[in-house]
């Protein structure tokens, strides 16, 4: 996909409003485990790129690449016109902010914040005002002289965030950063991670298992399974269109059917619809929000069947029903939590809901 | 919780063991150092300060006193230059080998430390290994007399010695020092120098000091290795005391000296122990 750049084309991609960070077949090995096969991926200045994966999918690995933790096995990083991975992590233009925050115990908040500023060696007074400056943009002017022992987990969090901040990186990268902070206090950093991301205007790249604290936050999510990217689409984009089964079901809730399609009808069981498919093996997936309880709808081309109540199960503002159809089929259906259903529903969804995905390829 | 009767059991044998091996024999030190001895030998039981006095009067017991701290003082340097490049590498650099190293540097203290003591003896002795071995190869003409009974010899065993000492706590610090705060150091532009002297070397601090009192401590109270390598100049405190017990039959004397000593470790001990605190963050 990506040519190895000439030369000549380095030196003008500078000014090119090309990627800020080119990701280029990147593999990485652990001895004969391969943790990341054939990664490319290009983010753009300013975007917030979230890498998506569960435990083992190589995630973090890919992140550590970048910061230069890790070496590639194969492939290259570029960074404007400047190939990253031969650098070593002190040369590179790019901050972490650890899982577990890394602050430096036997210094203060003040001093873990400026400690990268005074490592480049930069003026007195500058240093103190930029560290000034980060730490009452975090709200952290407070406990300036406090050790981090003394401050709790949110604040330790904005400490490592001030103190990657504060060299004006030109990317971020965070590794979990929220994945030890309690349920509220999480989501509440969410949001200011966002906000602040658009404030500073800094590339993100953030790492989380999170699939619901990705489509929160990002630009673009990046789903990475066992070492392989498996989409890389815009939040609405992959939860609206998923490229893959596993993607469809990795990200929110969904139902796989598994069906045929022939001469322009796709038929999973007993339910059957239109579609503009080649013929062959069809599988599609339904999300149970876009599966509505009752016939009252006007759309002409809805798939109507009957299915029986199985279980229903309360999830706050909707509910999540199991709803068996004729043929055996057992679906998800999210309908608001107003009342509770019971005996055999009629039901009905769109055809254009029910979006056709890959087989996700078993790897080992 | 516990009925009396448990509690009793339990604290018994410890303030037993206390008692009978610290307390007492302390307390008994205590008083022999204000007693004194008669010309016919005799130890006269009336209180006296005459030991104190003599202590700080007669030349020979500080000048032992200060050449023993300074023996102590090199000996520290030198474990803990030793001691602190070897944890680190093995911390930090041995990768695989770390196991095999650590047990490597650990197994000099299964070894008798008077065998070790006798060994350096005949290393450094006129016709030995090391004395044999520079005349062989024309170094020297005659055996370099000041290797053995001086001072230097004992410097040299007792760093010899007491480098594990330095080395296992340094060790243990270092393996403390979490690794993603290396890791956030080179993220923050700090090179690994830089990194080990503004992160991996304070983080260390409690790991050196420990190491540090056992070497001075264990080294100032010795008494083997000057009286095996020490000679006439390299005599040390300890080895007055022990022929103050001895051949002199001087215990108040010897038991004065003793309890400066004490004093003088448990300040030492005290104050090693506030700095240690003082740089650890857990």
């Amino acid at each position: 996909m990506v040519s190895s750049p000439q030369p000549e084309v380095v030196a003008h991609s500078k000014q090119a409003a090309g990627p800020l960070l080119s990701i280029r077949k990147v593999a990485k090995s652990f001895g004969q485990h391969n943790v990341l096969r054939d990664i490319s991926l290009d983010i753009a200045e300013g975007e917030f790129l979230t890498i998506l994966g569960e435990s083992g999918s190589g995630k973090t690995t890919l992140l550590r690449i970048i910061a230069g933790f890790e070496s590639a096995t194969s492939g290259e990083i570029w960074m404007g016109g400047e190939r990253l991975d031969p650098l070593p992590p002190y040369r590179r233009r790019v901050n972490t902010v650890f899982q577990n925050y890394a602050l430096f115990p036997h210094l203060t908040v003040e001093q873990n914040v400026g400690y990268g500023l005074r490592i480049a060696k930069l003026p007195k007074d500058e240093i103190a005002s930029r560290v000034e400056q980060a730490l009452t943009l975090m709200k952290l002017t407070a406990y300036a002289q406090y050790k981090p022992s003394r401050i709790s987990g949110g604040q330790q969090q904005r400490v490592a965030l001030a103190r990657a901040l504060v060299n004006r990186p030109r990317m971020l990268l965070l590794d979990e950063p929220l994945s030890a902070l309690d349920a509220n206090l999480r989501r509440q950093m969410q949001v200011e991670l966002k906000s602040l991301q658009r404030e500073v205007g800094i590339s993100f790249v953030f790492v989380t298992h999170d699939q619901e604290e990705a489509m929160v936050m990002s630009d673009r999510i990046a789903l990475l399974r066992l070492g392989e990217l498996e989409q890389v689409a815009s939040p609405r984009e992959i939860y609206s269109h998923p490229a893959t089964a596993y993607t469809a079901q990795f990200i929110g809730h969904t139902n796989l059917l598994r069906g045929e399609v022939k001469d322009g009808v796709a038929r999973c069981g007993s339910l059957s619809w239109r579609t503009g498919l080649r013929d062959g093996p069809g599988l599609f997936s339904l999300r149970p929000e876009n599966v509505r309880i009752g016939t009252g709808t006007t759309d002409g081309v809805a798939v109507r069947f009957r299915g029986r109540m199985l279980r229903q199960a309360f999830h706050g503002a909707t509910e999540l029903l199991q709803i068996e159809c004729a043929d055996g089929l057992v679906l998800s259906v999210r309908a608001a939590s107003r009342q509770s259903w019971q005996g055999e529903l009629e039901l009905e969804f769109s055809p254009a809901d029910a979006v056709p995905v890959r087989e996700s390829q078993e790897r080992n | 919780m516990f009925s009396r009767a448990y509690r009793a059991a339990i604290t018994l044998p410890p303030l037993l063991w206390v008692a009978i091996f610290l307390l007492i024999p302390y307390l008994l030190l205590f008083c022999y150092s204000f007693w004194s001895v008669s010309p016919s030998q005799e130890i006269v039981h009336s209180w006296t300060l005459g030991n104190y006095n003599e202590l700080l009067t007669k030349r020979v017991y500080l000048q032992t006193l200060f050449r023993s701290m300074w023996i102590a003082a090199r000996v520290t340097i030198l474990s803990l230059l030793l001691g602190y490049p070897l944890a680190y590498y093995l911390s930090f650099h041995a990768g695989k080998r770390k196991d095999l190293l650590y047990q490597l540097v650990i197994i000099p203290l299964w070894v008798s430390y008077l065998v070790r003591a006798y060994a350096w003896k005949t290393i450094l002795g006129s016709d030995g290994v090391l004395n044999t071995l520079l005349q062989y190869v024309h170094l020297t003409k005659q055996p370099l007399e000041f290797l053995l009974y001086s001072p230097f010899a004992v410097v040299l065993t007792l760093t010899h010695i007491y480098t594990s000492f330095t080395f296992l706590p340094i060790y243990a610090s270092l393996e403390h020092v979490p690794r993603n705060l290396v890791e956030a150091s080179h993220d923050l532009g700090a090179s690994p120098f830089q990194t080990f002297w503004r992160v991996i070397f304070p983080l260390s601090i409690p790991g050196v000091l420990a190491g540090a009192t056992f070497a001075f401590v264990l080294s100032l109270g010795d008494f083997l290795a000057p009286l095996l390598l020490g000679g006439p100049s390299g005599i040390m405190i300890s080895n007055i005391v022990v022929s103050l017990f001895g051949a002199a039959y001087n215990w108040p004397l010897g038991a004065a000296i003793s309890l400066c000593m004490l004093v003088l470790v448990i300040t030492l001990l005290f104050f090693s122990e506030r700095l240690e605190k003082k740089w650890s963050f857990r």
